[in-house]
């Protein structure tokens, strides 16, 4: 079991001929992802990496079954795509994509949440449930199947944490890169009611950094409904106010988005917060017993 | 982008926004020029991207022929370690009331939010601390955009005094001025009423969403660049997310997370940071190469600490573009480099009998390198 995602999950890759998404399509394929169709508007009727591409999404879900659309169109179409597979009635949408104007989001994030869909991103490196499926740009070996959940604001340090649980013998269930830009399809606080009712996931790992305040919108839901175990982590607890620490999201602006706010918010909420990566899995240990 | 108040200004007019006439001197006698023409009362404010200008005396008001003198004060100063290079000279505002205005992208609300105050002209963050109830908010539907009546409640319920439907319009105003030019912040403060019972955006703040500029080229121009660090300048040039910091060790990683999660590091070691840098993901030996050699370039840096995880990234290119900075001599530092994921025993081999401490986790690597600049601070 996993969230969201699985062996069985029928994929679209959006963007499927450009060199991103090709590349990420086919390392996906190796995963074993079930990649079934791509869209490249202008490219429709060609074949990549044995696929069938239309120029439309409404194309693509009229001949084949699609669970799930997975994004890597450049910055200004990047929104428009996703507006475009919500629209086509996709219920899963994962939105790679880097440097999409902020107005942009603010105006798809709402209308897709209208229609009920599911977004994922932008800026992010997607989510994988080990061993079965990858919807992103994720290194799949460092996953190894087991019982944590992991939701994360970064990518890199997101691999590495799964590499260091995995090779304590943890492992993960899904991992969910939410994104590193302030405005994002999918927070903390709405991830985590999936994996409090997943029965595979037995303990939750959130690694929040500097910015916004999603930490703490996370940690009053974990306060009030969590039943499973959750470790925190902070990145850029020493990062200056008021610069952007490459995340656009990964700013202090004046009291928000503190480090201190955020840590607060965690210890009073009870969720033990880890100041190496070596800590996670201590305490991950630590709180299964 | 910040974008200076005279240049917010010129936005803020094109949206109709009525703003006290002004313009841009370099120099004393170009400003006292400018308040000749004018003829009466100016107020000659430093054009630097910080706030807090007004208390370092960097806004002055000034009679025409005081103006030469005045605005050789203010160009030249420092303020908060920006030199002004140039002043604005505006006709000075008969202020019967100061109000604020203000929009922001929320990231809780996933809106853009106005905010409207009786309390404008001082510090908003202030009167956030103080007296939140003061300021009104009010999130905007996207797809809606602001409605004049709309803009009308927020004023009435902030309690603004004035023309009600004139007050309503120049914040309608700045909203369109918000989304025309891409903006993540835009204010008027203080929003002023004069004795005559004009409408008046007396200042104006405007920052641009860096993601959106490539759709304005017009204001894409505006970046200044020597308003910013060269070794910023430079490492934009190359792509890499760069910050420049207080300290001394220069930290290169992978992924902005784990370039946070190395500075945390450093500075639970006892260290200070040079800087941020993340190269990226799948960063190839060249990339790598720039980076170290933009790190050593910089006259703070007494040692070097490369954190890499591989994923995308593969940690033997990493270390090809190590050993090409190394054996060019352009680095005079120790370098300390931690390298784990893909790659990473043929990184280990490329690096073997090479002139750099590796460590087999970031931890010891942190401890190792403030060591090597002479210990914790």
């Amino acid at each position: 079991m996993s969230i969201l995602i699985n062996k069985d999950t029928r994929v679209l890759v959006q963007g499927i001929t450009g060199r991103e998404g090709r590349f990420h399509a086919e390392q996906m394929q190796k995963y074993g992802t079930k990649i079934v169709a791509g869209v490249t508007p202008g490219k429709g009727g060609q074949e990549v990496l044995g696929v069938p591409v239309y120029d439309t999404v409404k194309e693509a879900v009229a001949e084949q079954q699609i669970d799930a659309s997975i994004i890597f169109v450049p910055a200004a179409a990047a929104a428009d795509a996703a507006l475009e597979a919500a629209h086509a009635g996709i219920p899963l949408v994962v939105l790679i994509t880097e440097g999409i104007p902020t107005l942009d989001m603010v105006a798809a994030v709402k209308e897709i949440k209208d229609l009920g869909v599911r977004l994922i991103g932008g800026n992010c490196p997607g989510l994988i449930s080990a061993e079965e499926s990858k919807l992103g740009i994720m290194p799949g070996h460092v996953f190894k199947k087991g019982k944590v959940g992991l939701i994360s604001r970064s990518g890199t340090l997101t691999y590495e944490a799964a590499a260091a649980l995995s090779e304590a013998g943890l492992g993960t269930t899904t991992t969910v890169g939410i994104g590193g830009d302030p405005i994002i399809g999918t927070t903390f606080k709405d991830l985590l009611p999936l994996f409090n009712e997943d029965p595979e996931t037995e303990a939750v790992v959130v690694i929040g950094e500097i910015g916004g305040s999603d930490e703490e919108e996370a940690a009053a839901w974990i306060k009030e409904h969590m039943t499973k175990p959750v470790v925190g982590f902070i990145g850029g607890r020493s990062a200056p106010k008021g610069k952007r620490m490459g995340h656009a999201g990964a700013i202090i602006m004046g009291d928000v988005g503190t480090p201190e706010s955020k840590l607060k918010a965690f210890a009073e909420a009870g969720i033990p917060v880890a100041d190496t990566i070596d800590e996670i899995v201590e305490l991950v240990k630590e709180r299964l017993g | 982008m910040k974008l200076h108040e005279f240049q917010a200004k010129e936005i803020l007019a094109k949206y109709g926004v009525p703003v006290p006439p002004g313009k841009v001197a370099y120099t004393p006698e170009e400003a006292e020029r400018i308040a000749k023409d004018y003829g009466k009362q100016v107020v000659i404010k430093a054009q630097v991207h910080v706030g807090g200008r007004g208390k370092a005396g960097g806004v002055k008001l000034a009679q025409p022929e005081e103006s030469r003198e005045v605005a050789g004060k203010i160009l030249g100063m420092d303020i908060k370690g920006l030199t002004v290079k140039k002043v604005l000279v505006a006709e000075a505002v008969d202020i019967a009331k100061e109000y604020y205005a203000g929009l922001i992208i929320d990231r809780s609300s996933q809106r853009v939010v106005l905010m409207v105050s009786k309390e404008g002209g001082v510090d908003i963050e202030e009167v956030a601390h103080t007296n939140p109830e003061a300021i009104v908010k009010y999130p905007i539907d996207p797809h809606k955009g602001l409605r004049h009546f709309e803009a009308r409640e927020v004023v009435k319920q902030a309690g603004l005094e004035g023309n009600l439907n004139r007050l309503a319009n120049v914040i309608v105003q700045l909203y369109n001025a918000f989304v025309g030019s891409d903006a993540s912040l835009a204010e008027i403060n203080p929003l002023v009423v004069t004795e005559q019972g004009e409408i008046i955006a007396a200042d104006a703040k405007i920052d641009l969403d860096d993601n959106a500029l490539f759709r304005h080229p017009d204001l894409a121009k505006l970046r200044e660049v020597e308003a910013e660090h060269p070794l910023e300048i430079e490492a934009s040039n190359y792509g890499f997310a760069y910050v420049k910091l207080d300290g001394d060790v220069g930290v290169i990683g992978n992924g902005a997370g784990l370039v946070m999660y190395t500075l945390d590091l450093v500075n639970r070691a006892g260290g200070k940071p040079a800087n941020f840098l993340d190269i990226g993901g799948g960063a190839k030996a060249e990339v790598v190469y720039n980076a170290v050699k933009l790190v050593a370039k910089d006259p703070d840096v007494k040692g070097i600490f490369i954190n890499i995880f591989g994923g995308i990234t593969r940690a033997d290119e990493v270390a090809k573009g190590v050993i090409q900075a190394l054996e060019e001599g352009i680095v005079k530092v120790p370098v300390v480099m931690r390298v784990a994921g893909t790659a990473e025993e043929e990184a280990k081999k490329l690096l073997e009998g090479k002139p750099i401490y590796l460590y087999p986790n970031s931890l010891e690597a942190a401890g190792a390198i403030v060591t090597m600049v002479g210990g914790a601070k």
